[in-house]
């Protein structure tokens, strides 16, 4: 394997992980607050929708992306309501939505393009461009950082950008503010902040109206970015892989970023190896290799990377009157 | 006279049909101490609570320094100068000292600034008042009484002048309590006004000025603490005259019914949570055993009962010889004729969802209690666990109540109840009175005496010294996984015992 082959295995591994470590971030940001956020994958999906439909009535990517974030936004403030306000049971309402992003997106799609639940093809003015960097052909022929610039660094869309850096900036969010401070806090002992006098309501909201933010990137980033419209069930569980990712990284933004591209680099790897003849086994067919990743995400999650300490209020409801 | 620091007038509080606080009245003088003292569920809690804005009062005023204030919640009280140290503290294991200060009034948006002003300042109260805590320590890797400062200097450093203690000795040893109230009094000498809730009458008594009775959801008396005597204030409690001591039956020690022989354990992380361990029970005997929880106490019942396997060492129970090779299950150990009263009763004594019959018969269900061993019988259930309730005082003494819905005196009274009716002749005892009012502790005493009396071989586990002190017939000390040594009961004071509770060794010690 050349250097150049290496630089486009791993080009295409941070492709494939992007939205999982947007929707990685999200869950990580939602959870550290206490509120267990196993909607991201309705979440993902539906602002993927959302983008695709909002892209192709407008003809703009950007009115795509405000579309996924608020519908993003929404779906978590439903399930704020439901699990902070009603103090509901959390997996129960992010199930909820997962069903509700999977049903609805379908319909809407049906009801407004008559396309079996897809949207039509999005034109390119209607996508987020690839960026090229400065000095991306300029550079290409100095050995190494040529390459390495010109196809790992550069050439992504914007969403590709901002899930790069949503990992330092959840880290100095959460470590580096009063805010972070609070949010970890209210993870860990939420009536520890009330009786310090802040509203263990009010952050737990601002948190998942982070994580819905978030996730509303990564859904853009499906349908009008990486893809050219929304195709039914286009999340495939790239929701739960984030969701293990998370775990795996036990919490914490910058191994939760390496699980995710970990995850990315298996599938990534997969999909070069598709059609290619190994030593010993021949070729592999189609349908082991796509699953790979996933057997992958299961065995590395079978325990044998250290136990996952979660914040210790994770899932429970804060209720004031015992 | 000047101002009080804090004047309660009328407050009413309900939670649904039960007043927990009604029309109570409290003047507490400025830079003083004020007991509130009380039973369990006398309602002093919820008055602080009140106080402090976790709860809101259905009627009723609340003065601070005169003026008339509402609280509706932590943030007000706050402001209002008012700090409180709860019974379960409110930090975050995983933060430093530092961080579990700040949260609340971190001074700026970010951290960075907020962290050096906050280390300033609370160096200069640290120093002010003599509670010296390292500001990166982690929490969760400090004594229990480290975070208890750590606690107090959150709330001054919030500004508090009125500070509420709910409880704060009850994790405390007795040396950590005896420097826990010369913090008070450092405080007091600094304007501080103090209110200390609590039902143990020896702290009223050392270190309170003024001292305020509740019972049942009102208020009482108040007294002048030089005024009035630990009689009275017990008294004034549960309304009735009550013995602090036992009524002793003193049985000739029998023959040696359960002996155990260099019980050695390590946890799941390696660490010897007991180390060479052995003792030896005999029939109608109380061996008491002391010491501060979590130094071995809980892991040897649990050893003793069967719970967790033997590792290194033996028990022998007349011709069974328990050891790793050998092992036995509570069941086995029951049908030997132990019975075994957990020191939690919440989490293993009872399964709270669940009615008081179906409790009744925990551990024995495959016994006749409850029909023939496959098929429950309800009627014979309730009706054998109402004759049990009966003579075991439990209130209400309804077979159908669930385990949850009685107070933690009736709930002891019912784990008691359900292990000594089939006469066990070995009883291991865990924390018998923990959380029980006044009325329910002379009960369970006076049941543990018959138990005695009648030629059971009893192991008595508690924190409270006290209890030991008026029970046991022998006491033996644990420190760090290790017995420290034995005193006869006509030798034991404790002073003595708390010296060995501290790790001081017998010898050393007299």
């Amino acid at each position: 394997m050349t250097w150049l082959d290496l630089m486009l295995i791993l080009d295409s591994t941070l492709r494939v992980a992007t939205p999982l470590i947007l929707c990685a971030m999200a869950g990580l940001v939602s959870e550290r607050a206490g509120v267990i956020d196993i909607g991201l994958e309705g979440k993902l999906l539906a602002s993927a929708f959302a983008a695709a439909a909002a892209a192709a009535l407008t003809g703009s990517a950007w009115v795509g992306l405000l579309a996924a974030l608020g519908i993003s936004v929404f779906l978590s403030l439903v399930h704020g309501f439901a699990c902070i306000t009603h103090k509901g049971e959390q997996i129960i309402s992010g199930i909820a939505i997962n069903i509700l992003a999977s049903g609805l997106t379908v319909v809407a799609g049906v009801a407004l393009f008559r396309q079996g639940g897809q949207t039509p093809s999005l034109p390119r003015e209607a996508r987020f461009p690839s960026i090229k960097l400065p000095g991306s052909e300029s550079l290409a022929d100095v050995p190494w950082f040529g390459p390495f610039w010109r196809e790992l660094v550069s050439g992504h869309t914007l969403p590709v950008y901002l899930a790069v850096l949503a990992v330092p900036f959840v880290w100095w969010l959460l470590w580096r503010t009063r805010f972070g401070l609070r949010l970890r806090a209210v993870g860990e002992m939420p009536v520890a902040v009330d009786s310090a006098g802040i509203s263990v309501t009010w952050l737990r909201y601002r948190a998942v109206i982070i994580a819905g933010l978030l996730c509303g990137i990564a859904g853009a980033f499906l349908s009008i970015a990486h893809g050219a419209g929304f195709v039914r069930e286009m999340s495939a569980g790239k929701g739960y892989i984030a969701l293990a990712a998370m775990i795996f990284g036990k919490w914490r933004p910058w191994s939760v970023f390496f699980a995710c591209l970990l995850f990315g680099f298996l599938e990534a790897g997969a999909a070069r190896i598709q059609g290619v003849a190994l030593p010993l086994v021949g070729e592999v067919p189609i349908e082991v290799v796509l699953v790979l990743p996933y057997v992958a995400t299961v065995i590395l999650l079978a325990g044998f990377f250290g136990k996952a300490m979660p914040p210790r209020a994770l899932g429970v409801p804060y209720r004031k009157e015992r | 006279m000047t101002t009080p620091a804090v004047r309660l007038t009328g407050i009413t509080k309900r939670f649904g049909p039960v007043i927990a606080n009604d029309t109570v009245d409290l003047e507490v003088a400025s830079g003083t101490i004020h007991g509130i003292v009380g039973e369990n569920g006398a309602g002093k809690s919820t008055l602080v609570s009140i106080l402090y804005g976790f709860y809101s009062a259905d009627s009723g005023m609340m003065e601070v320094d005169g003026a008339p204030v509402t609280i509706a919640d932590s943030a007000q009280a706050i402001a209002h100068g008012i700090g409180m140290v709860h019974q379960h503290f409110m930090l975050i294991p995983d933060f430093t000292v530092l961080e579990n200060v700040m949260l609340g009034a971190e001074g700026g948006a970010l951290l960075r600034d907020g962290k050096a002003a906050t280390r300033a300042e609370l160096l200069r109260l640290e120093r002010d008042y003599a509670l010296d805590v390292d500001p990166d320590a982690v929490v969760g890797d400090l004594p229990v009484g480290m975070q208890q400062r750590v606690e107090i200097l959150k709330a001054l450093r919030r500004g508090a002048r009125i500070l509420i203690l709910d409880e704060p000795t009850g994790v405390l040893t007795p040396a950590e309590t005896d420097r826990f109230f010369d913090i008070l009094r450092g405080l007091r000498a600094q304007g501080v006004t103090v209110l200390l809730i609590t039902h143990k009458l020896r702290e009223i008594m050392d270190v309170t000025d003024n001292v305020s009775v509740m019972r049942r959801g009102k208020m009482v008396a108040h007294r002048r603490t030089a005024e009035t005597t630990r009689e009275e204030i017990a008294e004034l409690m549960v309304g009735r005259t009550v013995s602090f001591e036992v009524d002793r039956i003193d049985a000739v020690p029998g023959p040696v019914a359960m002996s155990a022989h260099g019980l050695t354990w390590h946890d799941a992380g390696g660490v010897a949570r007991l180390s060479d361990v052995s003792l030896d029970l005999r029939n109608g005997e109380i061996l008491g055993l002391a010491g501060v929880s979590g130094n071995g106490q809980s892991e040897l019942l649990d050893i003793l009962a069967g719970i967790v396997p033997v590792q290194a060492g033996r028990i022998v129970i007349g011709s069974r010889e328990v050891a790793a090779q050998s092992p036995a299950d509570p069941a086995q150990m029951r049908r030997l004729g132990l019975a075994h009263v957990p020191e939690d009763r919440h989490q293993r004594g009872l399964i709270l969802p669940f009615d008081a019959a179906e409790n009744s018969v925990l551990g024995y269900h495959d016994g006749p209690r409850t029909g023939d061993g496959r098929l429950l019988d309800p009627k014979a259930m309730h009706a054998h666990c109402a004759a049990l309730m009966a003579r075991f005082d439990v209130r209400p003494g309804d077979p159908r109540q669930r385990a949850a819905g009685f107070s933690g005196g009736n709930q002891q009274k019912l784990v008691m109840a359900r292990e000594i009716e089939p006469e066990p002749r070995i009883m291991l005892i865990g924390q018998p009175t923990r959380g029980v009012d006044i009325g329910g502790i002379a009960f369970i005493h006076a049941e543990i005496m018959a138990r005695k009396a009648a030629g059971c071989a009893i192991l008595l586990v508690s924190v409270e010294l006290d209890e030991i002190l008026a029970l046991s017939d022998r006491i033996m000390v644990m420190n760090a996984g290790r017995v420290v040594g034995e005193v006869p009961r006509a030798k034991a004071d404790t002073r003595r015992i708390g010296m060995m509770m501290a790790g001081v060794a017998e010898d050393s010690a007299a």
